[in-house]
């Protein structure tokens, strides 16, 4: 119900307002907009499946991490530059976690702290590299990329489950959404519930708006990514404000990647194998621009969900084959490249 | 100091390896005055300018502001804006992503928050003070550039800025947009702010205008009051010759003939491109040697640009040996056998990391196709030929081109277009920031082209080269085509008079 | 005293003119491994003579692997040279389109069945449809680079989303294998030959790159565009066809490299086949010492580069490095050389550099 209110809210201000919406609010509301109606179509054409709520809890516990990871990678998009890193940090951490919690019988608050350590290591060197010794941050995260992967294997090879039984109550916690229940075949109530992981991920999402939205730096991250010399001459430091974007998505990718062990309660090299392309993809489909200045991090969120229902879309309808979600993925990612080159161009002519 | 003066700058010097660019030049400003800054290029405007906005320190001299007891020292753009010094630049420095607001106030208010609010309220009442057209919501690139350059001047004016420095503001905007950016700069005078004015357009100095201080070679001409220096005066000043002791000099090249009937080698008719002049109407003979002149920016450069299809045309016809061509790109002109060597050799013209050699074969080598490449032994023939013909000061032939001085890049662009044995040669500005002894080299070689049948258009800041060379020049203010002197008229006063237009 | 002084500046002139050479990037890098190699365990370069499964001679050892395995690689390395030279960015669908390719081969050499008794198509046919396919996917790229002014890296990762599931579509997500041992020539050996073929292939393409560059003016236009398209606009060339016309090139060589690659295990595995090859490949053009943000360029050091990497991996598999953890010690490597190639580092360096050495002998040419 919630659904349907919010398309037609957007669709209602379209067309008096699109003159006048700045280019990261127009693309927001693409991407919401296409999003419904893209949940809308498949609870028509698919059933019953996606009408049920847990559905689309499912989505949200299965795409927590790659949420966080995603809106880390928005946030260096916005200043214009990227981190092809953050798979490979986020199947690092959760090796790194997994090995110490299995094989040296950790505690989970310490686990934690080395997640977040992991990844304020990559953000801070990668930050440095790219924003101080001016190196283009694709080759710079090339290397993280490798680097991570690489030890990853060299922690430890073999992809093993976590047994700690710290740890496994803590992956099995279910936080309970009320009135979202359902009744299962049996004619039993079954409540709708999240995993902890979709709660960091919700707060990462609003902490992250709120500071791009509210905060002199998050304005500066987008006027670093808008015209990094205005920006320079508008008084904003530019190399600071890129050191921390950077540093920023290191850390979600180190938050995102114990979300992701979190969920899948194991160690393995092989963990999050392109998530960096899905989180830019995410990005993009969310309405951020490559170029920089643009986006949101509402978007990147509404990029992520879009992105999976598809991919529930393409299973649901029997199109079970492992191709058609690369092809369908590949496809919005096209649509949605040529939607901001049409918006660049609008830009230009004004 | 002087009262009422806001700032004064004192026995400024700045040089670059191997050039004075300031030497000893004073500047006063008084508040509520708005004070044109004018010279031809290399004058010294700019770096003035980056002096006192302290992107460049200054060698020697001293800077006084208004309530200050000691003179000031500016080291960064960030200083200047401190001291109330603030600058509006020809291209837009703000972010054009984000609001007119937040433009406004971003990177110069403390705190850690962003109140939307106030700062939109506070935006609003700026802009509605100043009655500029746009909402504090807006996001700035929606705007027009004119109403862009005037958020920018809000900006200033909003951090209190006692000195204003306008860099060629208008350069981009339609006659309504300048007309209301004047209406603003008025209102700001109004109000007592200082502002420096530096343009190309003569018009709009006398417009708007109090006062004038002209700069020439890196020194200081002048301060004149608006209503003691005619146009015609002003322009004499900006490039350097008395109205009254100009003699003309004697051209050595082939006198034009009015009544010479025969086929031009290149005739346009109405020809536009999309950077902004007006049709406009061109034809050159076999044989002559003509030019385009009128001050920078009055769109010399765009005319010939269009004619070689460099920019985007828009309209009009071209003949070449009166047979009726197309000249959309560049290709298709250089196979009509017209060349033409840009104005701005760095970003135009040599393609730097690449060798000598193949900066001169390059656009042979286009002509002749992607399947045939010379040889080695041919490519270094072309180079070493022309590097003796010319005389290209360089190691080898292999020396990246970007490591050679100004002059000899230009002659090596030269080579490249001489290579192509043109019918019909443009040069633009084709002397600019090389040293004497080059600038005559290049001159006599176009005279040496041009009597062996080579028609060539001659581009140049500096007239007296313009009279030496040209025997017709197309005179061009604000855009258009205003006259065309030959033969007795060709004088510097005649040219002066007619770029002036309007009042003798 | 002074003639001295003279020989030192001729034998440091001397130096730096050698310094200088692009290709001494990547040779110093390959001499530098050699000599740790020869160092540590002579036997590294080792060559056997023996015979394979299928009885044919072969030659076997360190050398042979780098030779052999390093094929596909260099040949990557040559178009996408071009690529960085013209548009200043790299094609990251290189992997996935190597998948696209040899599914295309096999496809064209099964027909219908999945595993066949006979091959359904000449070798060269199922090639040459390869061929036109891969071009076919790098117009694609090309035109969003160069038409639609999409960032190349952004433009490609369209295709790298795409390009393996497209592979496995093309074969119904079926493995195709072949039998035929005549295919398996391209990524073996020939009979009576005791040198792997793939290094034959890559010198073929050596030598075709070679003859283009000498015969065509593909060289100068691209480094042109690359440099300052501007100015070459001007001397009437056409930068957004030569931008579009290396990214054909590059399919063709992702085609070639797709030949051999499927013809090594006359089969398939979509998602593991070519797998960041692309990474490996851009890593090469790094090391020739091409700039990555385009222009000027050198085609032997590039593929020097290739090799570079090639032996570099053998010799951490010879250190029982795992091939997974390999990328880790390929990162500290690119790392060290983009700091160390980054103009802020270098005019650091050469500042430090001159305050060392005061008399400096910082001659520019007039």
């Amino acid at each position: 119900m919630a659904s349907s209110n919010k398309t037609s809210k957007a669709g209602g201000g379209l067309g008096d307002r699109m003159k006048n919406m700045t280019d990261t609010n127009l693309l927001l509301t693409i991407t919401i907009v296409v999003f419904f109606a893209m949940y809308i179509g498949a609870i028509v054409f698919q059933g019953k499946g996606f009408l049920k709520p847990q559905t689309f809890f499912n989505i949200l516990n299965a795409q927590a991490a790659l949420i966080i990871t995603a809106c880390g990678m928005s946030l260096v998009m916005i200043t214009g530059s990227i981190d092809i890193s953050v798979g490979g940090v986020v199947a690092l951490v959760s090796m790194c976690s997994a090995v110490y919690l299995d094989f040296h019988n950790g505690n989970i608050f310490m686990a934690v702290v080395i997640s977040l350590l992991i990844g304020l290591a990559f953000g801070a060197v990668q930050g440095f590299l790219v924003a101080y010794l001016d190196i283009q941050p694709f080759i710079v995260s090339l290397a993280g990329m490798f680097f991570a992967r690489g030890m990853t294997t060299i922690v430890n090879t073999n992809p093993f489950n976590v047994k700690n039984e710290a740890f496994v109550a803590l992956k099995e916690t279910r936080v309970i959404v009320p009135g979202f229940g359902s009744v299962n075949k049996i004619g039993k109530y079954v409540d709708a519930y999240v995993e902890i992981g979709v709660i960091v991920a919700i707060l990462v999402v609003i902490l992250l708006f709120c500071v791009l939205r509210w905060t002199k730096l998050g304005r500066g991250f987008y006027a670093v990514g808008g015209n990094s010399q205005s920006a320079l001459m508008l008084g904003i430091n530019v190399k600071r404000t890129k050191f921390l974007a950077h540093l920023i998505c290191g850390l979600l990718a180190g938050i995102g990647g114990f979300v992701y062990f979190m969920h899948v309660g194991s160690g393995s090299a092989s963990h999050a194998s392109g998530m960096e392309m899905n989180a830019i993809a995410s990005s993009i489909i969310g309405g951020t621009m490559l170029t920089g200045g643009v986006g949101n991090i509402i978007g990147t969120f509404f990029g992520v969900l879009s992105l999976s229902t598809i991919q529930n879309i393409v299973s649901s309808a029997g199109l079970d084959k492992a191709w058609w979600t690369g092809i369908t993925i590949a496809a919005m990612l096209c649509l949605f490249l040529v939607i901001q080159s049409v918006v660049m161009a609008r830009k230009k002519k004004a | 100091m002087k009262e009422k003066a806001v700032l004064e700058m004192k026995n400024i010097h700045k040089s670059f390896p191997g050039v004075r660019a300031l030497q000893g030049v004073d500047f006063t400003l008084c508040e509520g005055e708005i004070h044109a800054l004018m010279g031809e290029n290399g004058a010294g405007k700019s770096t003035l300018i980056k002096v006192l906005t302290g992107v460049y320190g200054k060698d020697e001299g001293e800077i006084f502001l208004k309530g200050k007891d000691k003179a000031v020292a500016i080291h960064s753009p960030q200083d200047a804006q401190r001291l109330g010094i603030s600058t509006v630049y020809q291209e837009i420095t703000l972010c054009p992503n984000l609001s007119v607001a937040e433009n406004m106030f971003i990177g110069r208010t403390s705190g850690v928050c962003q109140n939307w609010r106030k700062m939109n309220t506070n935006a609003d009442k700026i802009l509605q003070s100043l009655d500029i057209p746009a909402k504090a919501t807006q996001q700035l690139a929606s705007c027009s550039i004119a109403v862009q350059q005037m958020i920018a001047i809000a900006r200033a004016v909003d951090m209190d800025c006692k000195v204003l420095i306008l860099d060629e503001p208008t350069s981009s905007l339609d006659e309504q947009e300048v007309e209301k950016l004047f209406r603003l700069m008025r209102d700001l005078r109004a109000r007592g702010v200082g502002i420096i004015f530096v343009t190309h357009f003569l018009d709009q100095v006398y417009e708007v205008c109090d006062k004038i201080t002209v700069l020439r070679d890196g020194k200081l001409v002048g301060e004149y009051e608006i209503k003691d220096l005619p146009r015609v005066k002003l322009v004499s000043k900006m490039l350097g010759k008395e109205l009254n002791d100009m003699s003309d000099i004697k051209g050595e090249s082939k006198p034009y003939d009015k009544n010479d009937r025969s086929e031009p080698v290149f005739e346009a008719n109405g020809l536009v491109s999309n950077a902004g002049i007006k049709p406009f109407n061109f034809y050159i003979k076999k044989g002559e040697v003509n030019g385009f002149t009128g001050l920078l920016g009055s769109g010399r450069s765009e005319c010939v640009r269009a004619i070689f299809g460099a920019d985007r045309v828009l309209g009009g016809t071209v003949k070449m040996d009166g047979k009726e061509v197309k000249i959309g790109k560049p290709l298709d002109a250089m196979k009509n056998g017209i060349a033409y060597l840009p104005e701005d050799r760095k970003v135009d013209g040599i393609v730097g990391d690449l060798s000598v050699r193949e900066n001169i074969i390059l656009a042979l080598q286009v002509l002749k196709g992607f399947l045939k490449p010379f040889t080695k032994a041919e490519a270094n023939k072309f180079a070493e030929d022309y590097i003796k013909l010319l005389g290209i000061k360089t190691a080898s032939a292999d020396t990246p081109i970007k490591s050679l001085s100004g002059g000899n890049q230009q002659k090596a662009i030269l080579a490249r277009w001489l290579l192509t044995d043109p019918k019909y040669l443009i040069l633009d500005e084709p002397t600019r920031g090389i040293d004497i002894g080059t600038k005559i080299d290049i001159q006599k070689l176009v005279l040496k082209l041009a009597s062996e049948g080579m028609s060539v258009t001659f581009i140049s800041s500096e007239t007296d080269e313009m009279l030496r060379t040209c025997s017709r020049l197309v005179v061009m203010r604000d855009r258009k085509v205003v006259g065309e002197l030959s033969g007795e008229e060709l004088s510097q006063s005649m040219i002066m008079s007619t770029i002036a237009g309007g009042d003798k | 005293m002074k003639s001295k002084e003279t020989n030192k500046s001729n034998v440091s002139e001397f130096f730096s003119k050698i310094v200088r050479r692009q290709v001494f990037i990547p040779i110093a890098a390959l001499l530098l491994l050699a000599i740790f190699n020869l160092v540590t365990d002579p036997s590294f370069y080792k060559i056997t003579f023996g015979y394979n499964s299928a009885g044919n001679p072969v030659l076997s050892g360190n050398l042979m692997t780098i030779l052999d395995s390093g094929s596909e690689l260099a040949i990557l390395a040559i178009g996408m040279t071009l690529v960085t030279a013209a548009t200043g960015g790299q094609d990251i669908s290189v992997g996935a389109a190597i998948a696209i390719s040899g599914s295309v081969i096999l496809r064209v050499l099964c027909g219908t069945d999945s595993r066949p008794e006979t091959l359904q198509a000449p070798i060269i046919v199922a090639f040459l449809v390869a061929c036109v396919v891969a071009m076919l996917f790098g117009a694609f790229n090309g035109v969003l680079v160069a038409y639609f002014k999409i960032q190349p890296m952004v433009a490609t990762l369209i295709l790298f989303t795409a390009g393996r599931s497209i592979a496995a579509w093309i074969n119904n997500n079926e493995l195709p294998i072949i039998n035929e041992p005549s295919f398996g020539y391209f990524g073996g050996f020939i009979p009576g030959i005791p040198i792997p073929t793939p290094f034959f292939i890559a010198v073929i393409c050596m030598v075709i790159i070679a003859l283009v560059l000498r015969f065509t003016n593909l060289g100068l236009y691209t480094q042109a565009v690359g440099i300052n398209e501007s100015s070459s606009r001007l001397n009437g060339l056409n930068p957004a066809f030569i931008k579009f016309l290396t990214f054909v090139i590059l399919g063709l060589c992702v085609a070639v490299a797709g030949l051999i690659k499927v013809s090594r295990f006359s089969t398939i595995n979509y998602s593991v086949i070519a797998k960041d090859i692309e990474m490996d490949a851009i890593l090469a053009v790094a090391l020739g010492g091409n700039a990555l943000s385009g222009g000027k360029f050198s085609m032997s050091a590039s593929i020097l580069g290739a090799y570079v990497i090639q032996f570099l991996m053998t010799t951490l598999y010879k250190f029982n490095v795992k091939s997974d953890a390999l990328p880790a010690y390929k990162a500290v490597v690119v790392i060290v050389l983009v700091v160390l190639s980054a103009p802020i580092v270098r005019e650091w360096l050469s500042s430090m550099w001159k305050k060392i050495k005061p008399e400096g002998q910082g001659k520019e040419v007039a």
